[in-house]
């Protein structure tokens, strides 16, 4: 079989982006490798707390090593396209603010939503190729009947990427494959060893691909000391639900909601009576709330900046599962528009830790309805 | 596909001659020009011969011949061998990476460095260079012709200067040689580098001419090879390439291929620039190289514009490329005050004397049509006139 479309390949290095170059390939696509270069690590290696050497990390020279050797196997056309100026404005610099300013973001959101399926599918076009495909585990797939195209979890639901993904436009979709959808992980692992990817049995990336160790304190005072800066004094108050001040804190970036550890409570009678918890953080008093676990559990959560996937706006009231951070197992709620652009859901069961900063993602099955972000 | 190459300031192709010239020197004369015995002296004698080569195409002695690595070790060699702590050095913010990081090294190692602006055509000022001079400046390094651009460099200006002032003057000629006659007492040089895959040798070879009594500190400690001035066993093959293509460079120079080159290039630079409006050449009013055209067409991305090009069959360059292979805003451009937009949009075009009238009749052909594909696709180009219609 032989098809003339060309497709633009996102190859990051590893396993999975590299597996579905290789079976396009086999499919009779022409390809077109492309990986986005998003972050320099060798910027801020060696400041305090980063580590000096910069091996085995995303936008590290190996993964580029290893995609442009994929490529080379596969004798494809391949670029490197930088980015990272898009990616510290778009990406970068929201995280830092988010946190400053007592959120807790999803980067790997924004990258999505900015740069692999907005600056990507612009530079595809710009070479010739209409779609591209990525190696995300989702599924995606027009349905007439709608007239939209649906973003659905994938076969492999212990790699289920679509939390991420909630950001994506119809149009993106149109455009967008993702081949690895229906297979299992250890499946494109043996694929990748069938193909003779030299990198068929190279571990995941897990972390944040631009902190290293995953320590985003150590990040926040690295990137900033780099620019010059400093993390600016948010040190303050730990109060109570009624108000009642019980002690200090550092800085509200070093806290998330649902954080136990680091309260500096450990000897307080406060903290004897039962184990306290962040709720929540107010950024313009600069005060961290603390509370019980109890007081953790949530009923409802508003989003807004929605995106509507499934379908084209809200009305009335929609049953569906609430997913609010990435390894969440989804909870039933009733969910309708609280504002313009923004909406409520009132979950069946009490949810802990609704984190302001992070996306809540609306499920039908294995559908995805929608998104927004946390309030 | 047709593919053609016009990227000659990256690197250019053996010619079929170097290439016959260092055969017998992988194989059956494969001596260490070190080595007493006659296998020695047929690879000395190799060497030797080459030196004189290159000493003819620089105008020099033989002995003022030191073979390195490339044009990186040559630059390398002249800044750290010729300067010490404590004294001061002169260079350019349009140098090669080669030099402007060995620089900011050398700041590091406590020398003080002086970073020359360059006028908006992306030229050094003489006088710029004499007001920087200082009781302590022992170096100045300004390359001949630059890599983006293709803009030649007043040395001569430069070298009468050192002479006055009794500073040492190194040149970065990597891109000059083989496009412009390469005079070493004409320009007053006491140091010049050239590297060997710039003019049809192979990669790995390449020249620092170190003047009579120059003193250098060697990079590499080691044997006595090339006067103690550089360790290593000769690269025999490359060395004997490197003369080959020297000589060669020497005679294309002497029978006229840089005024054939300058025809091709102008002819593409015009005709391209006449398909394509908002569109323009950078360091076009001052004297360039006659292989090189830096192009720039606004409203578009140049990294976009360069995959294009490939995958199109025509192999041109957009900006300096950084570790990933991915292209980085130029820092020549960026010292020309070129605005960020126009130097991510500018892409370099080389042409060496294996280029035709074919190669260049395809880049007519090409070039206007690919900036009309992005410009219709750039939502910044929306509304504005519609370029020339192109066939």
């Amino acid at each position: 079989m032989s098809t003339s479309e060309t497709i633009a390949v996102a190859m990051s290095g590893g396993v999975d982006s590299s597996t579905v170059a290789a079976m396009l390939k086999s499919e009779g696509y022409n390809l077109v490798g492309l990986t986005l270069q998003l972050w320099n690590q060798r910027r801020l290696a060696g400041r305090p707390g980063m580590p000096e050497t910069t091996e085995g990390r995303c936008c590290s020279l190996d993964d580029v090593y290893d995609a442009r050797r994929v490529a080379g196997h596969l004798d494809i056309p391949y670029y490197v396209v930088n980015q990272q100026d898009r990616f510290e404005q778009d990406v970068v610099q929201p995280f830092v603010r988010e946190y400053l300013s007592g959120r807790t973001p999803v980067p790997c959101t924004l990258c999505n939503n900015h740069l692999k399926f907005a600056q990507l599918l612009d530079m595809a076009r710009q070479i010739g190729a209409d779609r591209i495909a990525t190696g995300h585990y989702a599924r995606n797939e027009y349905d007439p009947t709608r007239g939209r195209w649906i973003l659905k979890r994938p076969v492999d639901t212990s790699k289920d990427q679509t939390y991420f993904l909630f950001g994506l436009t119809q149009e993106q979709l149109s455009r967008t494959l993702f081949p690895l959808g229906t297979y299992r992980k250890p499946d494109v692992r043996t694929i990748a060893a069938e193909q003779g990817l030299a990198l068929a049995q190279k571990p995941d990336s897990q972390e944040i691909c631009f902190i290293p160790g995953g320590d985003y304190k150590v990040f926040l005072d690295a990137y900033l000391a780099d620019r010059g800066e400093s993390i600016p004094d948010t040190s303050g108050e730990l109060v109570t639900t009624s108000g009642e001040v019980v002690g200090r804190h550092s800085g509200i970036h070093n806290f998330t909601v649902g954080q136990r550890k680091g309260l500096g409570l450990g000897s307080s009678d406060v903290a004897a009576a039962s184990p306290l918890y962040v709720l929540g953080i107010n950024g313009a008093d600069r005060q961290v709330v603390v509370g019980s676990g109890e007081e953790l559990m949530l009923k409802s959560l508003q989003a807004n900046r929605l995106n509507w996937i499934s379908i084209s706006h809200l009305e009335g009231e929609l049953r569906v599962q609430v997913k609010i951070r990435h390894r969440h197992e989804p909870a039933w709620a009733t969910l309708s528009m609280s504002a313009p652009d923004e909406v409520t859901a009132i979950f069946d069961q009490p949810q802990r830790a609704v984190t302001p900063g992070q996306a809540a993602v609306f499920y039908d099955g294995d559908e995805v309805i929608g998104g927004g972000w946390i309030l | 596909m047709r593919r053609v190459y016009m990227d000659a300031n990256a690197t250019t192709p053996l010619l079929p001659e170097v290439f016959e010239a260092m055969r017998p020197y992988y194989t059956e004369r494969f001596g260490n020009a070190s080595s007493v015995h006659s296998f020695g002296q047929q690879a000395r004698g190799a060497v030797e011969q080459a030196r004189s080569c290159v000493a003819t195409f620089l105008h020099c002695r033989p002995a003022e011949i030191v073979f390195t690595s490339g044009g990186t070790e040559g630059d390398n060699l002249a800044l750290f061998g010729a300067t010490k702590p404590g004294d001061h050095l002169i260079t350019t913010s349009i140098e090669h990476h080669a030099v402007i990081h060995a620089a900011e090294r050398l700041a590091q190692c406590g020398r003080e460095v002086t970073f020359l602006p360059v006028s908006a055509e992306g030229v050094v000022d003489p006088d710029d260079v004499r007001r920087a001079i200082q009781p302590n400046t022992r170096l100045i390094s300004v390359m001949m012709a630059n890599n983006e651009t293709g803009a030649i460099q007043p040395v001569e200006e430069i070298g009468a200067i050192a002479a006055e002032t009794g500073v040492q003057f190194h040149t970065d000629a990597v891109q000059a040689a083989g496009k412009l006659p390469l005079d070493v007492a004409k320009i007053g040089c006491h140091l010049l580098s050239i590297s060997g895959h710039k003019i049809h040798a192979p990669q790995g070879v390449g020249v620092l001419f170190v003047r009579k009594d120059t003193k250098i500190e060697p990079l590499f400690y080691g044997g006595t090879h090339e006067r103690q001035r550089r360790a290593g066993t000769e690269n025999l093959p490359g060395i004997v390439g490197l003369g080959k293509a020297a000589e060669l460079a020497r005679k294309g120079v002497e029978e006229g291929v840089p005024e054939k080159l300058a025809a091709l290039r102008d002819r593409m630079e015009q005709e391209i620039l006449a398909c394509v409006g908002e569109a323009g050449a950078h360091s076009r009013h001052v004297r360039r190289v006659w292989n090189t055209t830096n192009l720039w067409f606004d409203h578009l991305e140049g990294e976009a514009l360069v995959i294009s090009l490939d995958l199109k069959g025509l192999a041109v360059s957009g900006g300096s490329a950084c570790a990933s292979g991915a292209s980085e805003p130029s820092h020549v451009l960026t010292a020309m005050r070129i605005a960020p937009a126009r130097a991510h949009a500018s892409l370099r075009f080389s042409l060496s004397k294996l280029s035709t009238e074919e190669d260049v009749d395809f880049a007519i052909e090409m070039v206007p049509k690919a900036v009309a594909k992005l410009r219709e696709l750039s939502p910044y180009y929306a509304g504005r006139l519609p370029v020339a219609s192109v066939s």
